[in-house]
């Protein structure tokens, strides 16, 4: 059923040529577009029943960002409702939620995720951003990078050390922190996906007492459990776009000729396709197993091990996939006109999204 | 390789860091080590200070203006060029059609066009593919018909690096459609001036119109600009391609490429209180790469030994090709890896000569996907590394 209802719009409505033309536009994205997937009930589906959302199953989240994959939909969805929606989710009182659930899943909010930092790498328990306590607000100063749909987003949502150590576990908030505050400067950018994402400073700036999510200095599990659902999300959408690609490797080779015949019919070609398509599979199952594990009553360590293994081995299928078809393709694989060769920039960025392959194989030890 | 080296090459290798350092242009030297693009500028200046010195061509023959250096010198002042980043000529004109023209071209060509490239006033482009004929690149159609003294010159090129710089293409042509497709080419040149000639861009995964097409419509050359015998073309082409193939390695940038990875690594917090040499899994990647690059540097040094006692480059230089572009494709995951998040700001100003801005990321970071994206063409040009192995299976193995 969602599946259908998304596989039909992005067929009909999300063309090589529509998405040039919205990464075109001001903001990046469409908000025409966004408030169609409000309309349809695309912005409810990461969030429980009892929030009164779609369900909040991982496995449907991936049904829906597969298809996303597939025509590299650009729309902030995995900022505002996987992330930002997420947090609000675990952490939030029932009055913080009451205020701005509805709001998300009706898509009047744009929300941003701020947890790297220039020295963080992907540990998110690596916090230096600072909120100090000051009568009924929050005083915040430091960095964060790369905040995906940072330009557009109405509200930040801000790791910040309220007490301990750059790294310690323990003593991590999260604030939200409305983005038009004093103190707050955006430096806005395209990624090399399309995606929007900004450099943020934070310098004073004030932020009431009630815009505390959860307890102080306890929020890492739930900032490590919503970035993994943010995992798994794209990695559906990689196994979406590497399928793309395998797909339009597999044509092109069959009508591009040379040495008067189809290179398709080089056994050369059709063992590295066949690969390919081992690729692809192997990525899907071990999403599939990690959307069914998050789903699960398994221990949080076992979820965490689960996402850390899909995130791994997607990043060498991402490799290996993504390189393959512009390399089948030839030079027209690398040239901007192509979609293929934005399926591999995507799936690139995926790649380094929330921590590499190396990363993740090394939490997946770690935590064993 | 080093400790190899004699008395006499170790003074000519001083000899090369004193000249590069007093003479290669601090602003160029600045730009390479901040990854800002070089403009033409910057090249031409660059090699007209090389020529002036007589070191602009380590690899013609003397009487047209080569050093007449040892294998050993030539891999030195390669090394010692890296070593500082200073670029080396664009290789359209030096190391591509100058071999054609100094080995087939008549005396007049010659003294046409080998001065100019050697001084830089004159920047060549090349014509080779089509949007049906790259790796089977014989099946060329574009075609030069013969008018009197004139050919016509009718057809399409592409992946024409550059040529929106370029005062002359090279080009294969098609001068006779009745026999075997290698055996009617020619090989000829083109002044870009010519009326007929249009180029279309074509723009690349990091945004830069690097490549062109170039369209011929009836284009007149005087038949003058013919290199060698009619329909010889593909012979001639071979040998260019052999030639691109030995220069392809690229194991002195790899080299410096690795110990500034190194360094910058050393210097990148990786998240843990440590920094990302102390990752073994990353220190690990960064020794084999090590390692690749030494067996690279090894097997290149045995072809050029071959060719130092007068053989040509044979079939082996297929394996430099593969395996030097497959390294330096590697070395860009890398470089990515190290940069993190901070890979995928699409911030190309930032890169440009004059950008007064603060930059996104440090040591490059932002340009580190790009580069990996962009990169990715060096196992499909110069013949792709599945020619290459073809070539092996053929012409080495016997298969």
């Amino acid at each position: 059923m969602l599946q259908d209802s998304v596989q039909k719009f992005v067929h009909r409505h999300y063309s090589f040529d529509t998405r040039k033309e919205i990464l075109a536009s001001a903001k990046g994205f469409s908000e025409e577009y966004w408030q169609l997937f409000a309309e349809l009930g695309w912005l409810t589906v990461p969030f429980k029943a009892e929030d009164d959302g779609f369900g909040g199953l991982a496995v449907d989240l991936m049904v829906l960002m597969e298809e996303f994959g597939k025509s590299m939909v650009v729309e902030p969805f995995v900022p505002t409702t996987v992330l930002g929606g997420g947090l609000l989710s675990e952490l939030g009182s029932a009055a913080q939620k009451a205020e701005w659930l509805p709001q998300i899943m009706a898509g009047s909010v744009q929300l941003a995720c701020a947890t790297a930092e220039p020295d963080s790498r992907y540990n998110l328990a690596s916090v230096g951003c600072t909120a100090v306590s000051k009568g009924d607000s929050w005083i915040v100063n430091g960095q964060k990078i790369l905040v995906l749909n940072g330009p557009d987003a109405d509200q930040l949502l801000v790791s910040v050390r309220t007490s301990g150590a750059v790294r310690d576990a323990d003593g991590i908030s999260v604030l939200m922190i409305a983005a038009n505050t004093p103190g707050i400067e955006r430096k806005s950018y395209t990624n090399v996906d399309g995606h929007r994402a900004a450099e943020i400073t934070f310098t004073n700036v004030s932020v009431p007492a009630d815009r505390l999510l959860g307890a102080a200095g306890k929020a890492l599990p739930a900032l490590e459990y919503v970035t993994d659902r943010a995992i798994v999300a794209v990695c559906a959408e990689a196994v979406g776009a590497l399928d793309s690609l395998l797909h339009k490797t597999v044509e092109y080779t069959k009508t591009r000729k040379q040495f008067g015949t189809a290179i398709a019919t080089f056994q050369a070609l059709q063992h590295r396709m066949a690969d390919m398509f081992i690729e692809c599979q192997l990525a899907r199952s071990v999403t599939m197993m990690a959307a069914m594990r998050l789903d699960s009553d398994v221990p949080a360590v076992d979820k965490m091990r689960a996402v850390s293994a899909a995130k791994s081995r997607v990043g060498k299928a991402i490799r290996k996939v993504g390189q393959e078809a512009v390399q089948m393709h030839g030079g027209i694989g690398i040239t901007d006109e192509l979609d293929v060769g934005h399926l591999f920039k995507r799936v690139t960025a995926i790649e380094t999204l929330f921590g590499n392959s190396d990363y993740h194989t090394a939490r997946f030890a770690r935590l064993g | 390789m080093n400790a190899a080296f004699t008395a006499e090459e170790l003074q000519f290798q001083h000899d090369v860091r004193t000249f590069l350092e007093s003479e290669f242009p601090r602003d160029i030297r600045d730009k390479v080590e901040n990854r800002i693009r070089l403009d033409k500028d910057d090249y031409v200046r660059w090699q007209k200070i090389l020529y002036r010195k007589g070191w602009v061509a380590p690899n013609w023959p003397v009487e047209y203006g080569g050093t007449g250096w040892t294998a050993v010198q030539k891999y030195i002042f390669a090394e010692e060029m890296a070593r500082v980043g200073a670029p080396e000529p664009v290789a359209f004109g030096m190391k591509m059609v100058a071999p054609v023209i100094y080995t087939y071209g008549s005396e007049e060509q010659k003294k046409r066009f080998l001065p100019d490239i050697l001084e830089s006033n004159v920047w060549w482009c090349q014509g080779y593919s089509e949007p049906n004929a790259g790796s089977d690149l014989a099946s060329l159609k574009t075609t030069a018909v013969r008018q009197g003294d004139h050919y016509v010159v009718n057809g399409t090129k592409t992946w024409n690096t550059l040529g929106q710089y370029a005062d002359w293409i090279f080009c294969l042509v098609r001068t006779d459609n009745t026999v075997k497709k290698q055996e009617g080419i020619s090989f000829l040149l083109i002044d870009m001036k010519t009326p007929g000639i249009k180029l279309s861009p074509i723009y690349l995964l990091d945004g830069q119109p690097e490549v062109n097409e170039v369209h011929f419509d009836n284009v007149r050359v005087p038949v003058e600009n013919l290199i060698g015998e009619e329909n010889q073309g593909w012979t001639y082409a071979k040998v260019l391609l052999t030639h691109e193939r030995t220069n392809i390695a690229g194991v002195p940038r790899s080299k410096i490429r690795l110990e500034k990875l190194r360094k910058l690594a050393a210097n990148t917090p990786d998240g843990q209180g440590g920094t990302l040499m102390d990752d073994p899994v990353f220190a690990k990647k960064v020794a084999e790469t090590e390692i690749q690059v030494l067996a690279l540097e090894f097997a290149e040094l045995r072809t050029l030994a071959a060719v130092s006692v007068g053989k040509a480059p044979g079939p082996e230089s297929s394996i430099l090709k593969i395996v030097g572009t497959e390294a330096t494709q590697y070395l860009d995951e890398l470089y990515m890896e190290l940069a993190a998040w901070h890979s995928l700001p699409f911030v190309p100003e930032q890169f440009e000569s004059g950008f007064a801005g603060e930059p996104i990321g440090s040591g490059g970071a932002a340009a580190t996907a790009l580069h990996y994206f962009n990169n990715r063409k060096q196992s499909i040009y110069g013949g792709s590394n599945e020619i290459q192995r073809n070539i092996i299976c053929k012409a080495v193995l016997g298969l």
